[in-house]
C-alpha cells in the first residue's frame, strides 16, 4: 500500500460519499454542498494523476463560478426542503433498478477489459500547461474560438430570460 | 403471292370495318355502315378467293404453307408468334366463314333495317368475323384460342343484342359462361401439349407428335388426356353434351346471329379444332370412342327435343346441335374429311334455313311460334321455296348436299372398326335413327308453318314478301345447298370424292382410317347404305304429311296419349332446371355464404380493418409513454443510455452477460 | 502505481449516482445538479485516459466540458429561474402542462 494509493481511495470514498450525499439531502443547498465536495475531491484526483492545470480549471470555474451560480439561484428561489410527491411509476423502483444497469454494465465492462487500460499511471507532469497551452491554442483553435462564441451566446441568453417582464 | 404473304389482310378488313363502325357510325345513315360493313366482308372474300388462286400454284413441299408476323410470347424456349397458316383445311373454312358471312352480312342490312342499334350491330357482327378468321387461320393453339375467346365474346354481345330484355341478357350470360366451362378443358388441354411437347405450333407438334405409338384403348395416356381435354372445350363451343344448354337459348339474339354464329361458323369451331387435332386423336382411340359417342349421342338426344317444340327457331337450334353430333361422330370415327364436309354442306343449309326463317319471322311482323302459323306457302313463295330446298338438303334426299355429307358419315360409321366389332353397328343404328327423326321434325316445320289453314289473325299481321336484300341471299345458299354436296358424288360411280381428295394431304396420317383393304368392301356397302338412308328420309317426310297435314288432330291426340313422354320433351328433359339444381343454386349459395360473407367480409376485410385496429391500438398504448412526466422521460433516458452503451461496447458486454461465443 | 481501471471504475460509480439522482430527485435544481455531477465523472475518465496514453488531447477536451457546462448552467438556471416563477414550484412534477 503505497501513499498514492491511500490517497487515491480517500478521494475516493469523499466523492462517492459526496454523490450519496446528494441524492439523500433533502434540501437542495445541501446538495449543492455535497456537489462543492465532490468537486473539490475530483480536483485532488486530477492532483493526482499530474494534470494540475485541470485540477485548478475544475476548482475555479466549476467549483468558484457554477456552484457559486447554483447557490445564488437556491437563495433567489427561495428553495425549500422538497415535497413529496410521486407523479411518475416509472421513477421509483424500475428506475433503481435501471441506475444500477446502467453502472454495473459499464463498471464489469471496464472491468473486464484487459488491454491497454491496465497500464499504469507515471506520476509527475505527463502534460505541463505549456504543452496543454499548445495544443488549444494550435490544433484546436478553431474550437476554442467557437467556445468562447457559445458562452457569449449563453450570457445573452441567460440575461434576455431571466428579465423581469418591464410593463409598459 | 401478294395475298399469300400478307395473310394478315383477311382477317384485318373485317377489324377495320367493326372499328370504323364501333367508333364512327353511331351517327351515320344505314348506307353508310353497310357499305362499309358489307365492303369489309366482301373484301375479306375476294381476299380469300385470291389465297385459294395462288395456294394451288405452291407446290407440295410448301403445304401447310406459314407466315411468322410478329413474336407474341417468348419465354424460355415457348414461342408463341402471330403465325398465321393456310393448308387445304383452312381454305374450305375460309370460304365457308368469308362466303356466308358476307351473305349473311347482305340479309342482315334487309333484316335489321329498322331496328336500333344498326351500327353497333353491325360492328358486333364484323368483329366476330375478325375473331373466327383469326381462329381459323392459326398456326399455333394460343392464337387459336384468342379466336376462340373473340368469337364467344362476339357470341355474347350479339346474342345479348336487345340487351334492354332481360332473357337476351341472361342468355348472352348464359352463353359466355357454358363456354368457359368449356375453355376451362380447352386450356387445360393446351398447358398438357406443352408440358409434352415443349411447343404449341401445329406443324411443330404434330411433327413431334406423329412418331409416337398409339396409346391403348381405355388407357388414360398424356395424348388421351390432352384430346379429352380438348374435346371439352370443342364440347362447349359445338353445344354437345352436356356443354349444349346454351345454344337454344341463344336464339335470343337477332335471327341472322343465329345463322351466322350459330350454325354456320362459330358452332363448328369445336369441329375444326378436333380436325385440325386429328393426328392427336388418332394416337388416342380412347378419345376418339368418346368423341364418337358424345356426338352420336347428341345428335339423338337433340333431335328428340326438336319433335315438339313451337317456336320455329328453337326447333332449327335443336337441329343445329343434331348435325354438330353428326360432325363429332364423322370425327370419331376417323373419317374426319367426311366430318368436315358435313360442316360445309350445314353451313350453306342451316345458314339457309335461319335465314328463311328469319324472313317468315320479318313476315309473320315478329311471330315465332309455329302453331300461329299455317298456310303461307302461296302468300311469301320465295321464302317457301328457298326453305323448302333447305330442308330437302338436311333430310339427306339426293341429289341435294345433305344427302352425299350424311350418307358419308353414316357409312364412315358403319365401317368404323377401331373401338370393337359392333360399336361402328351400333353408332349406325343410332345414325340413321336420328336421321328419322330429323327428316320427320324438319317437314313438320314445313307443313306447319306453309300448309293448312291459317291459324293467325289475318287483321292484326299483314303477311309480306321479304325485300330484295334478304331474298338474294337465300337464292345463292339455296343453289349452294344444291350442288355443294356435288362434290362427293363422283365416288357413287367409281371414281374418287374429290372433297376427300383434296383435303387428303392434311388428314394422311400413318394408320389413318382410309385404309385400301376397307376401300372395296366401303364401295359395295355404299349403295346398299344410301338407299336406306333416302327411304328413312322419305319415311320421315311421310310421317310428317300425315300426321301434320292429313290428320292435324292426331298430333294432339297423340301428345295427350304419350303424355309424360311429351312433357318431358316439351321441358327439354328437364335439363337446364336439373342443372340449375345441381350446379347453378350450390355455387351461388357457395360463394355468397362461404366466399362473400366468410372470405370477403370476415377475413380479407377483417385482416385489413384489423390492422387497421391494431395500429390504433399500439399507438394508444404507445401514447401513454409520452405522459407529460418529467421523471418519467428521465427513466426513458436512461434505457436509452443503456442500449447505446451496450451496442457500442458488444464485444466487450457478451463476456459480462454470459453469452456463449 | 494506480491502475487506470481504478479511475475508470470510480467514473462509472460516479456517473451512475448521477444517475440515481437523475431518477429521483424532485427538485429541478438538484436535478440539475445531477448531471454536473454526471459531466464530472466523465471529465474524471478523460483525464484517466489522457494519462494512460500519455496524449494530451484528454484533458484538452475536459477543458471544454467545463466551458460547456459553464454555458449550459447559465442557461439552464435561467430558465429554471423562469419555471419557478410562472409554476410557483420548484417541483418538477408540477411541470405537467403536456399532460393529457
Amino acid at each position: 500500500m503505497t501513499a498514492t494509493l491511500i490517497i487515491f481511495f480517500v478521494l475516493a470514498a469523499l466523492a462517492v460519499g459526496g454523490a450519496l450525499s446528494l441524492i439523500f439531502q433533502k434540501h437542495p443547498i445541501h446538495s449543492a454542498l455535497s456537489l462543492i465536495v465532490v468537486m473539490v475531491a475530483l480536483a485532488g484526483l486530477y492532483l493526482l494523476m499530474g494534470a494540475e492545470f485541470v485540477a485548478a480549471v475544475q476548482i475555479i470555474v466549476y467549483g468558484g463560478a457554477i456552484m457559486v451560480l447554483f447557490v445564488f439561484v437556491i437563495m433567489l428561489l427561495n428553495a425549500g426542503i422538497e415535497e413529496h410527491t410521486n407523479f411518475s411509476k416509472l421513477a421509483g423502483f424500475p428506475g433503481l433498478l435501471l441506475a444500477f444497469a446502467l453502472t454495473g454494465f459499464i463498471a464489469a465492462t471496464i472491468a473486464r477489459a484487459t488491454d491497454t487500460v491496465q497500464a499504469a499511471s507515471q506520476p509527475g507532469n505527463i502534460a505541463s500547461t505549456r504543452d496543454l497551452s499548445n495544443m488549444i491554442f494550435r490544433d484546436f483553435v478553431y474550437p476554442f474560438e467557437l467556445t468562447s462564441f457559445l458562452i457569449l451566446v449563453a450570457v445573452l441568453g441567460a440575461i434576455v430570460l431571466a428579465q423581469r417582464e418591464t410593463r409598459p | 403471292m401478294p395475298i399469300l404473304e400478307h395473310l394478315w389482310i383477311i382477317p384485318l378488313l373485317p377489324l377495320l370495318g367493326a372499328t370504323v363502325n364501333g367508333l364512327l357510325g353511331r351517327t351515320w345513315p344505314n348506307k353508310i355502315i353497310n357499305s362499309v360493313a358489307i365492303g369489309a366482308t366482301g373484301l375479306s372474300f375476294l381476299a380469300a378467293l385470291e389465297a385459294v388462286r395462288e395456294f394451288f400454284l405452291l407446290s407440295s413441299e410448301q403445304i401447310p404453307w406459314v407466315k411468322q408476323y410478329f413474336s407474341w410470347i417468348e419465354a424460355g424456349n415457348f414461342r408463341a408468334g402471330f403465325d398465321l397458316q393456310v393448308d387445304q383445311l383452312t381454305l374450305v373454312m375460309l370460304l365457308v366463314v368469308t362466303g356466308v358471312g358476307w351473305l349473311i352480312h347482305i340479309y342482315s342490312t334487309g333484316y335489321m333495317a329498322h331496328e336500333g342499334g344498326y351500327y353497333r350491330f353491325f360492328a358486333y357482327l364484323n368483329l366476330f368475323m375478325f375473331f373466327m378468321l383469326i381462329l381459323v387461320l392459326a398456326a399455333n393453339y394460343v392464337l387459336l384460342f384468342v379466336g376462340w375467346e373473340g368469337v364467344g365474346l362476339a357470341s355474347y354481345l350479339l346474342i345479348g343484342f336487345y340487351f334492354l330484355r332481360k332473357s337476351a341478357a341472361d342468355a348472352g350470360k348464359k352463353a359466355f359462361i357454358v363456354n368457359r366451362i368449356g375453355d376451362f378443358g380447352f386450356m387445360l388441354g393446351m398447358f398438357l401439349l406443352f408440358r409434352t411437347f415443349g411447343t404449341l405450333d401445329f406443324v411443330k407438334l404434330f411433327d413431334k407428335a406423329t412418331p409416337l405409338p398409339a396409346e391403348a384403348l381405355g388407357h388414360l395416356g398424356t395424348l388421351t388426356v390432352a384430346c379429352l381435354l380438348l374435346f371439352m372445350g370443342a364440347a362447349g363451343k359445338s353445344a354437345q353434351i352436356p356443354l349444349y344448354v346454351w345454344l337454344p337459348d341463344a336464339m335470343e339474339g337477332p335471327t341472322p346471329v343465329s345463322a351466322l354464329i350459330h350454325a354456320a361458323t362459330m358452332v363448328t369451331a369445336g369441329v375444326y379444332v378436333v380436325a385440325r387435332s386429328h393426328v392427336l386423336f388418332m394416337h388416342a382411340p380412347t378419345a376418339m370412342l368418346v368423341v364418337a359417342v358424345v356426338g352420336c349421342a347428341t345428335a339423338l338426344f337433340a333431335a328428340t327435343i326438336g319433335l315438339v317444340q313451337t317456336d320455329i327457331k328453337k326447333v332449327l337450334a335443336y337441329s343445329t346441335v343434331s348435325q354438330l353430333g353428326y360432325m363429332f361422330l364423322a370425327c370419331g370415327v376417323g373419317a374426319f374429311s367426311a366430318g368436315v364436309f358435313h360442316l360445309m354442306t350445314h353451313a350453306f343449309f342451316k345458314a339457309l334455313l335461319f335465314l328463311a326463317a328469319g324472313s317468315v319471322i320479318h313476315a309473320m311482323g315478329g311471330e315465332q311460334d309455329m302453331l300461329r302459323m299455317g298456310g303461307l306457302s302461296k302468300k311469301i313463295k320465295w321464302t317457301y321455296v328457298t326453305m323448302l330446298t333447305g330442308t330437302l338438303a338436311i333430310a339427306g334426299i339426293p341429289p341435294l348436299a345433305g344427302f352425299f355429307s350424311k350418307d358419308s358419315i353414316l357409312l364412315n360409321a358403319y365401317l368404323s372398326e377401331n373401338s370393337g366389332p359392333n360399336v361402328g353397328h351400333i353408332l349406325y343404328a343410332a345414325g340413321l335413327f336420328t336421321a328419322l327423326l330429323t327428316s320427320f321434325y324438319m317437314f313438320r316445320l314445313i307443313f306447319l308453318t306453309f300448309f293448312g289453314k291459317e291459324r293467325y289473325d289475318e287483321h292484326h299481321v299483314h303477311v309480306h314478301e321479304s325485300p330484295k336484300s334478304m331474298l338474294i341471299p337465300l337464292a345463292i345458299l339455296a343453289v349452294l345447298s344444291i350442288v355443294g354436296g356435288w362434290l362427293a358424288a363422283p365416288a357413287f360411280w367409281g371414281k374418287s370424292d374429290y372433297f376427300a381428295k383434296f383435303l387428303e394431304p392434311v388428314f394422311a396420317a400413318p394408320g389413318g382410317s382410309e385404309a385400301g383393304t376397307a376401300e372395296a368392301v366401303a364401295h359395295a356397302l355404299e349403295t346398299p347404305l344410301a338407299i336406306i338412308a333416302v327411304l328413312t328420309a322419305l319415311a320421315g317426310l311421310l310421317a310428317a304429311y300425315w300426321l301434320y297435314v292429313k290428320q292435324p288432330s292426331k298430333s294432339d291426340s297423340l301428345a295427350k296419349s304419350f303424355r309424360g313422354v311429351y312433357q318431358t320433351l316439351l321441358h327439354k328433359y328437364y335439363v337446364d332446371e336439373f342443372y340449375s339444381a345441381v350446379v347453378v343454386r350450390p355455387l351461388l349459395w357457395l360463394s355468397t355464404n362461404v366466399f362473400w360473407k366468410t372470405v370477403d367480409v370476415s377475413i380479407i376485410d377483417g385482416a385489413v380493418n384489423g390492422i387497421a385496429e391494431g395500429i390504433t391500438v399500439v399507438g394508444d398504448g404507445t401514447r401513454r409513454a409520452q405522459s407529460g412526466n418529467t421523471r418519467s422521460y428521465a427513466v426513458w433516458v436512461v434505457v436509452g443510455a443503456i442500449v447505446i452503451v451496450a451496442v457500442i461496447f458488444w464485444p466487450h458486454v457478451r463476456p459480462v452477460l454470459g453469452v456463449a461465443r | 502505481m494506480i491502475p487506470t481501471n481504478y479511475y475508470v471504475v470510480l467514473s462509472a460509480i460516479l456517473f451512475g449516482l448521477g444517475v440515481l439522482a437523475f431518477i429521483f430527485k424532485r427538485n429541478i435544481i438538484s436535478i440539475f445538479m445531477s448531471i454536473e455531477l454526471m459531466l464530472n465523472a466523465v471529465n474524471l475518465a478523460f483525464v484517466a485516459f489522457s494519462q494512460a496514453m500519455h496524449k494530451v488531447d484528454g484533458q484538452v477536451f475536459v477543458l471544454f466540458v467545463i466551458v460547456v457546462a459553464a454555458a449550459e448552467a447559465a442557461v439552464g438556471l435561467a430558465i429554471i429561474i423562469l419555471t419557478a416563477r410562472n409554476r410557483q414550484s420548484l417541483n418538477v412534477e408540477r411541470v405537467d402542462l403536456l399532460k393529457l
